[in-house]
């Protein structure tokens, strides 16, 4: 008696774990469940985390994610309204709202996957087409470069913005409103897209590539004109300077000489001005200082007795 | 009947290890209990924990204790620890799964607000701040970050200009793309805070480099033409300088000269002046015999003739022919 009361206690026991077993589930914080019965969701999902209960054997659990979850486009190739080829690679972020219409209409992520490939793929085409390539790289209208100092008045367009109207965010933000309330009705609501990349094509590459070698060939030629005109304008204020210099010091260096001339002329005049004796001196003085300057060994000169130096050659007495 | 006895199990033999069997069953229930309730959390770490899947607690390192037997469910988060992601490029050996990029050359090529292209190269350095938000919030956190920087790197970039990018604007971009990031990750609610967005090599394409090499050398020969000039320059004029201001000073020189002599001349004029003012005729007569002894005895020929005599033609030939007769 004892051993099958132990027996069927066992066998209560197990029964009792297997019930409670089926007729509870755990939903964790990143999930959100849906009960299903014979394959046809019942009640609302279920949000919250936890133990939760449910009708055991015909009651179902299937679970999706309540995290937000990703969406990465491939990379495409389209054209832009200025027929520039571009590669977009694009990615968007999402959640399932409506996990019941989620089930009842895509099943599982996979074929969410493929609707958000199509809707957001279409409609970011839809948008490039649109616009022009300037629209869908920047972003702020009056942003205003800070320019290179050294190349500040290159020729062209360096160093230049170009002007936008409606830029990237802005586009951005149209495919999200135009992609979101078609995938609303799949029960997902699309948080985010965004361009993760958009760069050109192969051939368009070459082309921009050409572009910025000439652009950057014509500020090197710039560099190089401005340094041979700095270089002359060198040369020419240093031939000015030199005559300038030159022609100024010559200047000076006469008025001097002619000042210093005229005072001496000027000392000279008054000494030998002040007396009608001074001047008769003077011319007296003058002369015997020329003859010594004059006559030398190669003059010959021929001296009367009558001259006052040999009068006394002839005789001592002179009449008067 | 072999078969049977093969497998005949001799109860009464197991009967012995009862009491063994008895402790057993509880030592492993028991084993098992402490095995599943207690856990460490690392030091760089925060332990999330779930019970039935729902959250309850974040704890913080140290030995800690939990509900056993898959109850409660331990999330280690790695708060404390730096994470990095490269853009770009990838350093080898990382540990973070998400540091590395898997396609670098798309990654790092961009176009310019100039509608030119350039090469960018960067890092972004982040940390856990709420490991709930990290952990529930986002699938993926880390590819989401991944997705969100090159989108923001690029936006930045695509408001600016090549030259802007590659030289001038560096810091401008690292600053302008940390706070759009954090932005963009609040607003995601990844739980994540950016510590850095560093720029690493920013360049032009690989076909554009030497041309963009050519302007800097442009920029050198251009420093350069303008430098020798100025070495000329230096090289003549503070020479015509130096040169000008001698004359100018030998000049001068001529002037104190000229007065000093001037004055000289003049004060010994007056001197004599003054003698003859005194005794004009002796000091007259005096000056000019004392010049005439000076110049006469210098003379080659002196010839004396008396102002009766009206030929001297003779004497002269006669005072040269005896000159040539004593050679």
């Amino acid at each position: 008696m004892k051993r099958l009361s132990v027996g069927s206690a066992i066998a209560v026991a197990v029964v009792l774990g297997f019930l409670f077993l089926t007729s509870t589930y755990t939903v964790s914080e990143t999930d959100q469940v849906i009960i299903t019965q014979f394959g046809k969701p019942v009640g609302d999902p279920v949000q919250s985390s936890g133990l939760h209960f449910k009708v055991p054997f015909i009651q179902e659990v299937t679970r999706f994610e309540k995290r937000i979850l990703e969406w990465d486009g491939r990379p495409n190739e389209m054209p832009t309204k200025d027929k520039t080829y571009i590669v977009v690679d694009t990615f968007g972020r999402w959640r399932i709202q409506d996990a019941k219409q989620y089930f009842l209409r895509l099943r599982d992520e996979r074929s969410a996957q493929s609707r958000l490939d199509d809707i957001l793929g279409s409609e970011t085409r839809n948008a490039i087409a649109k616009h022009e390539l300037i629209e869908l790289i920047r972003t702020t209208k009056d942003r205003v470069p800070v320019r290179d100092e050294t190349i500040a008045d290159a020729p062209g367009n360096i160093g230049v913005l170009y002007p936008i109207n409606k830029g990237r965010a802005r586009i951005e933000e149209e495919i999200f409103t135009k992609a979101a309330s078609k995938l609303a009705d799949f029960g997902i609501e699309l948080l985010d897209i965004r361009f993760k990349r958009i760069n050109y094509n192969e051939s368009v590459r070459q082309r921009i590539y050409d572009r910025m070698i000439s652009e950057r060939e014509q500020i090197a030629e710039r560099f190089r004109s401005e340094g041979a005109g700095e270089a002359a304008k060198i040369i020419g204020r240093k031939e000015k300077d030199l005559l300038q210099i030159e022609s100024e010091a010559y200047k000076e260096v006469q008025q001097i000489r002619g000042a210093a001339d005229a005072e001496a002329a000027n000392i000279y005049a008054t000494a030998y001005n002040q007396s009608e004796d001074a001047v008769e001196f003077y011319s007296f003085i003058k002369t015997m200082e020329t003859y010594q300057e004059m006559l030398d060994q190669n003059s010959t000169m021929i001296l009367s007795t009558d001259s006052d130096i040999f009068k006394y050659l002839k005789q001592i007495d002179q009449e008067p | 009947m072999n078969r049977s006895d093969r497998f005949e199990i001799d109860w009464s033999s197991l009967e012995r290890y009862r009491p063994l069997f008895f402790w057993l069953v509880p030592a492993i229930l028991v084993i098992g209990l402490l095995y599943t309730s207690f856990y460490t959390v690392q030091a760089e770490s925060q332990g999330v924990v779930l019970r039935f899947g729902r959250y309850v607690k974040t704890v913080d390192p140290g030995l800690r204790f939990k509900m056993p037997f898959g109850i409660d469910h331990v999330s280690h988060v790695p708060v404390r620890r730096q994470l990095k992601q490269e853009f770009g490029f990838g350093t080898p050996g990382a540990t973070n799964e998400t540091q590395v990029s898997t396609e670098p050359e798309q990654e790092r090529s961009m176009v310019t607000g100039d509608l030119n292209t350039a090469t960018v190269e960067w890092i972004i350095q982040y940390r856990v701040r709420e490991p709930q938000l990290f952990l529930f919030k986002v699938r993926d956190p880390g590819l989401t970050l991944r997705d969100l920087s090159e989108s923001v790197m690029r936006t930045v970039v695509g408001d600016r200009t090549v030259d802007e990018v590659i030289t001038i604007g560096r810091q401008e971009i690292e600053a302008d793309a940390l706070t759009q990031l954090q932005e963009l990750v609040n607003r995601y609610e990844l739980g994540l805070s950016i510590d850095q967005v560093q720029l690493k090599n920013v360049n032009p394409p690989k076909k554009v480099q030497p041309s963009f090499n050519e302007v800097n050398q442009a920029q050198q020969q251009r420093e350069q033409m303008i430098n020798i000039a100025n070495g000329e320059y230096n090289k003549e004029v503070p020479r015509a300088r130096g040169e000008a201001e001698q004359k100018i000073q030998a000049a001068e020189g001529y002037a104190l000269k000229r007065v000093n002599e001037a004055t000289g001349d003049v004060s010994r004029f007056n001197a004599v002046l003054k003698e003859y003012l005194d005794a004009r005729e002796v000091t007259k007569q005096r000056i000019y015999i004392e010049t005439m002894s000076e110049v006469i005895p210098q003379l080659g020929r002196k010839i004396i003739i008396d102002d009766k005599a009206n030929q001297i033609l003779p004497l002269l030939q006669l005072s040269t022919g005896s000159e040539g007769n004593s050679r």
